[in-house]
């Protein structure tokens, strides 16, 4: 059939299996969006293009499934960047569509030309230039290969004007021809073998989960290991979810803001085993001092992630769900009584500094976090921004299932949580979803409270609002000489703003409404915005300074 | 070569890499190079002998652990088809150099005879210059460079590296 380069990217998505597309369209992209009418796929307008990326990048990360996010040219495509980065770092699985001038004039500087394959190469997993629509389909049934296999990343395909008007005889291609890509996702069956016998042989092991385990959907491998020889795991931000954070083996986030006894028992371990996690910085501070007695196996499907911060004793590249499989038989049960004793002790000083054991009116930011924890029974989608709202989420929010928790890990993106929630909330309709944001970084994006209400979404939408930008506040507070340059800020009032684009808001201004406030939250069916005024100067404990051992963190004091 | 004070551990390191002829791909390569902070010290790519294939020479100054990271960011390059060590096998290594020498002709005899003791040939001549090619070890090119030096070099391109395992091995593939 005969059919132009727009009709064969809507076709191929069809194809690819795509429900919906977030973008924002454009002189460049045109072609493209006047297809669309004709095609089954949902198109969500967002405010602005970043947007678009971040809400492909939640779409992936809550269905697992690859998210797309389209826009014009130039001013367009730059918009993306952000997003795009933020998915590279996270390894999310999202194809972005640009348009591009037509090739007749490419290289000359038209009208909303830029070189988006350019500035995104350092950024995506692959991107493309298509100037020929017959490199189309092929490009686009790659794209959605590479996106979504291996290390999933983000692709980027930028189309020239005239491809997208150009006709020709549609085929879809019936193979994808990738000789240089070829991930391993067995694991080599010598090394799992050392690896089961490194496990059965240790006295302290420890997991170190991270977002593998859920992007390979390894958590019941993972659970059935960890309670066979009864080994504790300790995931990353990321990795939060890969096992219910009630279970008892679960310890939780490790690193900079890692619990006390979470990070000693990083410290004294004497095996780790790290699966999809790449034990980065904030997870490790200084790679010299990081569990400095421990023997280390890193699973992960990256070979280029093995051993490039920390010396590995023994790699296995692979699939993590793969590997584990292959491991429970060969590992031992185990009861490893001492440690998980020793564990349990530091465990018990950590809990009697919880500062929600304070009797107090102030207005804490973790009393919120539990609050909501609480009235979801750990069951919602969190959806957080960055800042010191993301690691009281992190620290207080204890997740029941897979792909709970939805973040900007290795970029740190403010402005992230509520375009991402987005792409959650429509990709898991009918589910809690909630945004926790600081009141900085939601007013980077908070343009898309409008996508929020055209598209119905019922997002319910924290704000942590200390009127600063806190958590480098917090880090002039301890590391600068308390000197707040730029980080005082003043926001709207959100409860009203709110209400101007249609969506109910509440302010929230002392601690004894919190729980009030949150039931009405989830008693109102559509959007809601609580707009929570807490204490200014609040901190998040423990804290590691840079360049000390995780274990030499400063605690959270126990009365103030 | 380069003014890259020596580190412990590092030297040069030859690294052949083969990838996919299509648009793009020289970028990729470049571009990991700079963001990754990684020291080329020279990049040749050409045909192979495999048609939609390209070989690239690179020259890396590295350590094993910084070895082992371009090559394994090298193979995450979705168009990188294959990506081979060759430091530490027996290689036939070359480089070529063209030299255009301040040559008055009352030196020109001079130089001839010094181009002849390095089996270099003489290219081009011109009133005031000769312009010399060189094939050989990068340390061969290194010393005519340096003995022609003090009559003036006036203008020089190097190749770099370029590289092949001697004997049957080969590096398309079962190396
Ligand atoms: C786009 C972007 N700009 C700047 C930063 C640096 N940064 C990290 S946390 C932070 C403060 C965030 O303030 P807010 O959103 O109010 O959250 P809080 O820490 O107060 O909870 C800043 C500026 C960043 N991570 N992302
Ligand atoms: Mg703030």
């Amino acid at each position: 059939m005969k059919m132009n380069g727009a009709q064969i990217l809507w076709e191929c998505l069809v194809r690819e299996g795509v429900d919906v597309v977030f973008g924002i369209t454009g002189g460049a992209i045109m072609p493209v969006y006047h297809e669309l009418p004709k095609f089954p796929i949902r198109h969500v307008t967002v405010r602005h293009e970043q947007a678009a990326a971040h809400a492909a990048d939640g779409y992936a990360r809550a269905t697992g499934k690859v998210g797309v996010c389209m826009s014009t040219s130039g001013p367009g495509a730059t918009n993306l960047v952000t997003g795009i980065a933020t998915a590279q770092m996270d390894s999310s699985p999202i194809v972005a569509f640009t348009g591009q001038v037509p090739s007749a004039v490419l290289g000359t500087d038209a009208f909303q030309e830029t070189d988006i394959t350019g500035i995104t190469m350092p950024i995506t997993k692959h991107n493309y230039l298509i100037t020929d629509v017959r490199d189309l389909a092929p490009a686009i049934r790659e794209a959605f290969h590479i996106a979504s296999t291996g290390r999933p990343g983000p692709v980027l395909i930028d189309i020239t004007k005239d491809v997208q008007m150009a006709e020709i005889e549609f085929e879809y291609p019936k193979e994808i021809n990738l000789p240089g890509y070829k991930p391993h996702t067995k694991g080599n069956i010598r090394q799992i073998r050392q690896a089961a016998q490194m496990i059965n042989e240790a006295q302290r092991p420890l997991f170190v989960a991270g977002q593998g385990v859920l992007i390979s959907g390894a958590e019941r491998e993972l659970r059935a290991l960890a309670e066979k020889a009864q080994i504790p795991v300790v995931t990353s931000l990321l990795g939060k979810s890969a096992i219910p954070e009630s279970h008892p083996l679960c310890l939780g986030m490790g690193g900079m803001h890692g619990e006390a006894f979470v990070n000693h028992a990083l410290q004294e371990a004497d095996l780790l085993v790290g699966v999809g996690a790449r034990f980065d910085d904030r997870l490790t501070s200084t790679a010299e001092t990081f569990a400095p007695k421990a023997k280390i196996i890193h699973i992960d499907i990256d070979p280029a992630e093995i051993g490039k911060r920390i010396p590995v004793d023994l790699p296995i590249v692979g699939d993590a769900g793969n590997v584990l499989r292959a491991l429970i038989p060969l590992v031992k049960r185990a009861s490893h009584k001492e440690w998980l004793a020793q564990i349990d002790e530091w465990r018990q000083d950590t809990y009697a500094r919880d500062i929600l054991l304070r009797e107090t009116d102030e207005f804490i930011p973790q009393y919120v976090i539990r609050n909501i924890w609480e009235a979801t029974e750990g069951q919602a989608i969190m959806v957080t921004d960055v800042g010191q709202n993301q690691m009281w989420e992190a620290q207080y929010y204890l997740h029941e299932r897979p792909r709970g928790l939805i973040t900007s890990g290795g970029l740190g993106t403010m402005g992230f949580a509520l375009p991402a929630a987005v792409g959650v909330a429509v990709g898991r309709p009918g589910e809690p979803v909630w945004v926790v944001a600081g009141d900085g970084g939601f007013q980077m994006t908070l343009q898309e409270l409008a996508t929020v209400v055209q598209e119905r979404l019922p997002l319910k939408i924290a704000i942590l609002n200390n009127g600063y930008l806190g958590m480098v506040r917090q880090w002039q507070e301890l590391f600068f000489e308390k000197n707040y340059s730029g980080t005082p800020i003043l926001g709207p009032d959100f409860a009203k703003l709110a209400e101007a684009y249609g969506i109910p808001g509440i302010t929230v201004e002392e601690k004894a409404q919190v729980p009030e406030a949150i039931k009405q939250a989830l008693e109102t069916e559509g959007p809601i915005l609580l707009d929570f005024r807490i204490e200014r100067e609040h901190n998040v404990f423990p804290i590691v300074p840079v360049g000390q051992p995780i274990d030499k963190m400063i605690r959270r004091p126990i009365d103030s | 070569m380069s003014a890259i004070p020596a580190k412990e551990g590092f030297s040069r390191r030859t690294l052949v890499a083969l990838m996919e002829d299509k648009p793009g791909v020289l970028s990729h390569v470049v571009n990991l190079f700079r963001r990754r902070n990684y020291n080329i010290e020279s990049l040749t790519v050409g045909h192979s002998e495999t048609p939609g294939i390209s070989r690239m020479t690179v020259v890396v100054y590295a350590n094993d652990a910084v070895v082992e990271q371009v090559m394994k960011q090298l193979y995450k390059l979705i168009n990188v088809v294959k990506v081979s060590d060759i430091s530490d096998d027996a290689a036939v290594i070359r480089e070529l150099a063209l030299i255009k020498v301040h040559a008055p002709s009352s030196v020109r005899a001079e130089i001839k005879q010094l181009a002849d003791i390095f089996r270099a040939q003489i290219v081009d001549v011109s009133r005031e210059s000769m312009t010399i090619e060189i094939t050989g070890t990068e340390d061969k090119v290194d010393s005519l460079i340096e003995i022609l030096r003090p009559f003036g070099i006036k203008e020089l391109t190097r190749t770099g590296r370029v590289a092949m395992v001697r004997g049957a091995l080969h590096t398309n593939g079962n190396t």
